[in-house]
């Protein structure tokens, strides 16, 4: 029988299994599984509510930032500040709180302030064609500043009125036991990842990554998605923020140092294309998970806590490494 | 009626007169080849088609209204598509993304609408089979062909009710095969009674599927004249000077 042209067209190239195993997450998730199945065995404490309990919640305020980096690394930009915003994002609320507004107020000036600084980078970037990795690299240092200038570079850990509400916020499990934080960074996903899959902006950023040029010319609003993307980021940094101030109790201005690095490890890991074009949210949640879980597993095997970095740095060269071979195999 | 009628158009940027007083019909269903050595003014004159430039003098009239525009989107609007040198694709994006781009269909009430993917890669599938081109909708661009890649932009320009398609140097980088491949699919878009302005360099290809050719020479369209009158060398002499004008 003669195969019509209609038949080529409806045919599906790609199976389930296939996408699936030339998926960068999927295997990344396979690596998280295996960990933990092996630290289950291997030590005792691993598989413990508490540990369990720790883990998940030391992966959210991670996971929570590279839910918005990955927005930024789709179209192929990049935020070197989120570090730096969440510690200034941690005490504009902390000092705000502190001068006994309620935690209604000290959440909105959070917000604002993280809209505020998003927006300064996207505007410098989308509209006067600054390199992203100059006006973030620029805001990682004045964030900082501003954050020591807010709070005198003092240790915060009085939230005026609503200081429990604060701390109930971070640090409590309202759902079976599961943390706050966890929840909230679960909540933070799904919308991320609907709105990757399902909505025109998810699409057009998608397209500013792949092809700049050609969003533009096919009338896709290049520049004020841009702006839209680095405020996303910042407000991202500025959620998890707020939940970890609650969950610390406390805010000094070196909150949040190096975050960026972790974040940026953590998208990549998950899958996220530096060039741009290619990003989930699934892939920045499990990649902060397997920075966890290294950290965690090294500390439970007792092996020295110097060599995290070493193990760290080698799961993001790995991760990318079968990426490069997938691509050296097709472009055979 | 004319479906495109430019009279007396003229662009000057400073003291470079790009275009100079140039007058020129479109008919429906019809090929019109627009030919000259780089620097000619066929680029300036098709953006001030496609709604890039505005003229500095004359006019141009959409099926007998004047058309003044003033961005790229308002010629889309006005039913004029443009199929671009680098044919504007984004390699991370299925067919039916690339095709949809900037206007995707979606679905759903007030501002909660999210993307109809089922529809859109329906009627990509469709325009692929108007096409006659072996396109599936689900591929990613990055792993097709330049016949392929053609399609998928040529796809583009069939979504809405195009009236007018113009195309700039659509064969200029591709294989052979591929090149019988992208003047079937203006033939195909010719049979829908769509006028198509072919920008090329290559001869072959507009003498193959064209039914007019006019020809720029520093600004000033020095020949517009039916294919079957006209031939290769005399095309050559009017482009290189050789040949200084003919009715």
């Amino acid at each position: 029988m003669a195969v019509t042209l209609d038949q080529t067209i409806a045919q599906k190239q790609h199976t389930f299994l296939s996408r699936l195993f030339a998926n960068q997450t999927f295997w990344v998730v396979i690596a998280v599984i295996l960990a933990c199945l092996f630290l289950s065995f291997a030590t005792d404490s691993f598989a413990t509510s508490k540990n369990l309990f720790n883990i998940t919640r030391n992966v959210t305020f991670v996971a929570i930032v590279a839910l918005g980096m990955t927005f930024v690394i789709i179209t192929g930009g990049i935020d070197l500040s989120v570090g730096s915003v969440l510690c200034l994002c941690s005490m504009v609320l902390a000092v705000t709180m502190h001068a006994g507004y309620s935690i209604e107020i000290g959440i909105l000036a959070t917000i604002v302030t993280a809209l505020a600084i998003g927006a300064f980078n996207g505007v410098l970037i989308a509209y006067l064609g600054f390199p992203p990795f100059v006006v973030t690299l620029g805001m990682l240092s004045v964030a900082r500043s501003l954050a020591m200038v807010a709070s005198n570079n003092t240790v915060v850990f009085q939230f005026g009125p609503d200081h429990q509400k604060l701390l109930a916020l971070g640090g409590g499990a309202w759902v079976f036991g599961i943390a706050n934080p966890v929840l909230y960074m679960i909540v933070l996903a799904l919308i991320t990842g609907f709105i990757l899959r399902w909505t025109k902006f998810g699409r057009h950023i998608f397209a500013i990554g792949g092809n700049e040029h050609a969003a533009t010319l096919t009338g896709v609003p290049v520049k004020q998605i841009k702006v839209a993307v680095y405020m996303i980021s910042a407000l991202s940094a500025g959620l998890a923020g707020i939940i970890q101030t609650g969950w610390l109790g406390a805010v000094t201005t070196n909150l949040g140092t190096g975050m960026e690095l972790q974040v940026i490890a953590a998208t990549v890991i998950g899958g996220a294309n530096l060039a741009g074009g290619v990003g989930t949210a699934l892939g920045a949640i499990v990649g902060a998970a397997l920075i966890e879980v290294i950290r965690n597993s090294l500390g439970l095997l007792g092996i020295n806590a110097f060599w995290q970095g070493t193990f760290i740095g080698g799961a993001i060269i790995l991760a990318v490494l079968f990426d490069r071979i997938r691509n050296f195999r097709r472009s055979d | 009626m004319s479906v495109l009628e430019l009279a007396n158009i003229s662009k000057h940027f400073g003291a470079i007169q790009a275009v100079n007083d140039v007058s020129f019909s479109l008919e429906a269903g019809e090929v019109v080849g627009l030919m000259g050595d780089n620097g000619a003014g066929k680029s300036t004159l098709v953006k001030m088609i496609a709604g890039n430039f505005r003229p500095s003098h004359g006019t141009i009239h959409l099926e007998g209204k004047e058309l003044v525009m003033h961005k790229p989107a308002d010629a889309r609007q006005n039913g004029i598509e443009i199929v671009h040198q680098d044919l504007a694709l984004c390699n991370n994006l299925t067919a039916a993304a690339n095709v949809y781009l900037g206007r995707e269909l979606r679905r759903g009430i007030g501002p909660f609408r999210i993307l109809d993917y089922a529809a859109m890669y329906k009627r990509a599938g469709q325009l692929f089979a108007e096409l006659k081109s072996e396109t599936r909708p689900r591929d990613l661009v990055k792993q097709m062909s330049g016949g392929q890649r053609q399609a998928v932009a040529i796809a583009r320009t069939m979504l809405s009710q195009a009236k007018i398609v113009l195309m700039d140097e659509p064969t200029a980088a591709i294989s052979v095969r591929q090149v019988a491949e992208v003047l079937n699919l203006i033939r195909h878009l010719r049979d829908q009674g769509i006028a198509v302005v072919l920008i090329s360099h290559r001869m072959p290809d507009v003498f193959d599927v064209a039914d007019r050719v006019i020809v720029m020479r520093r600004g000033r369209k020095v020949a517009d004249k039916k294919i079957a009158s006209s031939s290769p060398e005399e095309v050559t002499g009017l482009i290189t000077g050789a040949i200084e004008q003919v009715a």
